[in-house]
């Protein structure tokens, strides 16, 4: 099995059930997701899932044709890693003394983290980019002690004037 | 015109065809219910015993006429109790509209009294499923459902509809029936390599599934077989694919399949396979399956293609379609004495395997109805080894005469199941083979058959036990008998009689074909308890994940 890190844009209708229509069919076939990032578009009958998951070919292949086979799903592109702009917001909260805030800050500046909250003792920065990117923040957070965190999951549109919109369903599932 | 939610719902019914409906009334249907009564000239709406027999009526109903079956429930328990029939229906692709009342909008979400959340519980088996907030939309809604169910890959399409829907009152423009769109087409490169790789075979055998008979294809796969001068294997969904009496019929593959259809898929050099998912029921061993040939897919639905098998080429279409253009492109195989070897297979004792002819045993009394129908009429059966032993031994020569629970293995479909396959006949003879043990499960419905004076002959083989279990218990679990020995006492011909319905007993072979003889010659529902050992086997029998030479012959 050569399992590897994928990710796909979904477009689909913006009706009430269609997050559950596509997280229960990753669930009841047995695929993982990594990450999942779900917004409205510039048409508003139209919302975007991002979905990171992990699988060998076959199994991208039978989630891309089983995506499509959801009536509220509109198209489902698998996103080249080469050709996307790949970003993640991050909020953190970290201990923030007197005595460590500039250290704080110094970190914030190299990763280009704005400070959003801050407190006596606290201080929240929130940050954007791709994974590793955060990964590293965090690391390098860590030893100040972290009290809270939070990740919107992975978002992502593919570059140059590409629309998302190759792996068109095939199925005309309209009934005119 | 202004018409209220259930005026528009019996209206779009009308207008897309459904004449015949199965349901069962309650509190949030009671509008619905209402409007069905004024138009009962134009909708025949046939009451069961329980919403599952409805939901497995209108299953069967549609498997005989190709038509969707329409079901009727109410909200809460009415809704649960389709399930079981919708997941059956889901399994085999079958198109069906599920109707369900729920309780008004404002109530909604407040585990109000017959409240469930239907569609939340239906999502994973239907093909889309609707809840209807707005009036406005529900006549289009309808129509969608009814053209999902039926277009490409057919399936079961549930609408939920809250109680003040059915009485909100909007603006009503009449629409026409909706025909189906098959969607998908093969790509002349698909096809173009296709050719080539049948141009390649000289052993080429076809695998031919219920897709074949869903799509009428059944003469477009015999002229093709014609052509590539080959052999076709069918699994149980494609039993009525082929006339059983065709030579190249080579029976149904799998786990209770023939010895030649195993035999001779092993010996192929190409598998091409025509709307079908490759069930692990067929298929046994998948790695095994796959060694020594060399794989077509053909089918309707591009997910199949590569989930269970892989392809070497596939062809996405409905299978009528691309066997026409396959024939037309001139598909040609390299020459080779392939059939005679195929003969060969065909005339091997172990691909004869018979019971006794001259005592009452499920063999014999399976060929006792036979003799007796025409080549048009259906059978229905249950689940379990009555299922297979029609499945192995009843001549089929039509498409759409077999009503049979393929994927879900539902035991207590068939009674529904048989009724609606029955009305999708106006009514003509139709014969349920059941067990003991699948028909405790829904034999209420014998109620339903008699309320609506169908002609229909309930055969129970009756081994006072849960056969196929047992017969698995035997093989693998050293006769442990773990609770499949019934101690049950039904006398089910007079439990026939008690319903309304005639009931005989046969113990012999003599007394059933006496039996049969009256039975087939009423109008109205009988049936016949058929005496049969508990120890008879499904053989051959292929053990689960195994292959063509794991093949038991022999109990």
């Amino acid at each position: 099995m050569n399992e590897e890190k994928f990710a796909l844009s979904i477009l689909v209708a913006n009706e009430s059930g269609v997050l559950t229509r596509v997280s229960g069919l990753f669930g009841r076939r047995g695929y993982n997701i990594d990450s999942l990032s779900v917004g409205e578009t510039e048409d508003p009958a139209l919302s975007r899932i991002t979905v990171v998951s992990r699988g060998d070919k076959p199994t991208q292949d039978q989630i891309i044709k089983q995506l499509q086979k959801l009536v509220d799903v509109k198209s489902v592109t698998l996103l080249d890693w080469n050709n996307t702009v790949f970003r993640e917001l991050m909020l953190v909260k970290v201990n923030a003394e007197m005595a460590t805030r500039a250290q704080i800050h110094q970190i914030a500046e190299v990763f280009r983290a704005k400070v959003v909250d801050l407190s006596t003792s606290a201080m929240t920065l929130e940050i954007t980019g791709e994974n590793p990117k955060l990964d590293a923040f965090v690391s390098n957070l860590v030893p100040y002690g972290i009290l809270e965190l939070c990740r919107t999951g992975m978002t992502a549109l593919s570059r140059h004037a590409n629309t998302n919109k190759t792996y068109e369903s095939e199925e005309e599932l309209k009934w005119q | 015109m202004q018409l209220t939610g259930a005026q528009i719902l019996i209206q779009v019914l009308i207008e897309q065809g459904a004449d015949t409906v199965f349901g069962y009334p309650g509190g949030s249907v009671l509008t619905i219910y209402d409007e069905l009564y004024k138009a009962r000239n134009e909708i025949f709406h046939c009451t069961t015993c329980h919403e599952q027999g409805a939901a497995h009526a209108a299953d069967g109903y549609a498997r005989v006429s190709g038509k969707p079956g329409v079901v009727i429930a109410t909200s809460g328990p009415g809704a649960t109790n389709l399930v079981t029939g919708i997941a059956n229906a889901y399994l085999d692709s079958v198109p069906m509209v599920a109707i369900t009342g729920n309780v008004s909008r404002a109530l909604i979400g407040r585990d109000s009294f017959q409240e469930v959340d239907i569609t939340g519980i239906t999502m994973p088996i239907t093909k889309h499923n609707y809840m209807v907030k707005d009036v406005s939309k529900l006549a289009d809604i309808i129509r969608a459902a009814f053209h999902l169910a039926i277009s490409g890959r057919p399936g079961p399409v549930s609408i939920d509809i809250p109680k003040d829907i059915q009485t909100a009152v909007t603006e009503f423009v009449p629409g026409v029936k909706i025909e189906k769109s098959n969607g998908l087409d093969a790509s002349e490169a698909s096809l173009a390599r296709a050719l080539k790789l049948i141009s390649q075979s000289e052993r080429p055998c076809i695998y031919a599934g219920g897709g074949v008979v869903i799509s009428d294809a059944a003469e477009e796969l015999l002229s093709f077989a014609e052509i590539l001068d080959c052999p076709i294997g069918v699994s149980m969904m494609g039993l009525t694919a082929v006339p059983h009496d065709n030579p190249r019929f080579l029976g149904m593959t799998g786990m209770h399949g023939r010895y030649a259809a195993g035999k001779v898929l092993s010996m192929s050099d190409l598998i091409i396979a025509v709307g079908t998912r490759f069930s692990d029921r067929a298929t046994g061993n998948k790695q095994a399956y796959q060694l020594g040939h060399k794989v077509l897919h053909i089918d309707i639905d591009a997910a199949e293609i590569g989930k269970n098998i892989v392809a070497d080429e596939h062809l996405a279409g409905d299978v009528k379609h691309v066997l026409r253009q396959l024939m037309t492109l001139g598909v040609k195989r390299r020459p080779s004495d392939w059939f005679t070897q195929v003969q060969k297979v065909q005339a091997m004792p172990d691909n004869h395997l018979q019971m006794p002819k001259d005592t009452l045993n499920p063999q014999t009394a399976i060929e006792a109805v036979n003799v007796r129908l025409s080549p048009g009429d259906v059978i229905a059966t249950d689940v379990g080894q009555h299922q297979l032993w029609t499945a192995q031994y009843y001549r089929f020569r039509r498409p759409r005469t077999l009503v049979t629970s393929g994927g879900l293995g539902t035991m207590g479909y068939g009674m529904g199941a048989a009724i609606g396959a029955c009305m999708a006949r106006d009514k003509k003879r139709t014969v349920l083979f059941t067990s003991d043990g699948s028909f405790h499960m829904n034999l209420n419905e014998m109620a339903t058959a008699v309320s609506c004076g169908l002609p229909l002959t309930v055969v129970v083989l009756n081994n006072n036990a849960l056969g196929m279990v047992r017969q698995w218990q035997t093989l693998f679990y050293a006769g442990r008998y773990s609770h499949t020995s019934l101690d049950r006492r039904t006398d089910f011909a007079a439990l026939a009689d008690a319903f309304g319905a005639k009931g005989f007993y046969a113990d012999d072979l003599n007394n059933l074909n006496l039996a049969l003889d009256e039975a087939l010659r009423l109008d109205t529902p009988t049936l016949i308890n058929v005496c049969i050992g508990c120890d008879e086997k499904v053989l051959p029998m292929i053990p689960a994940g195994g292959t063509i030479d794991d093949i038991i012959l022999k109990g």
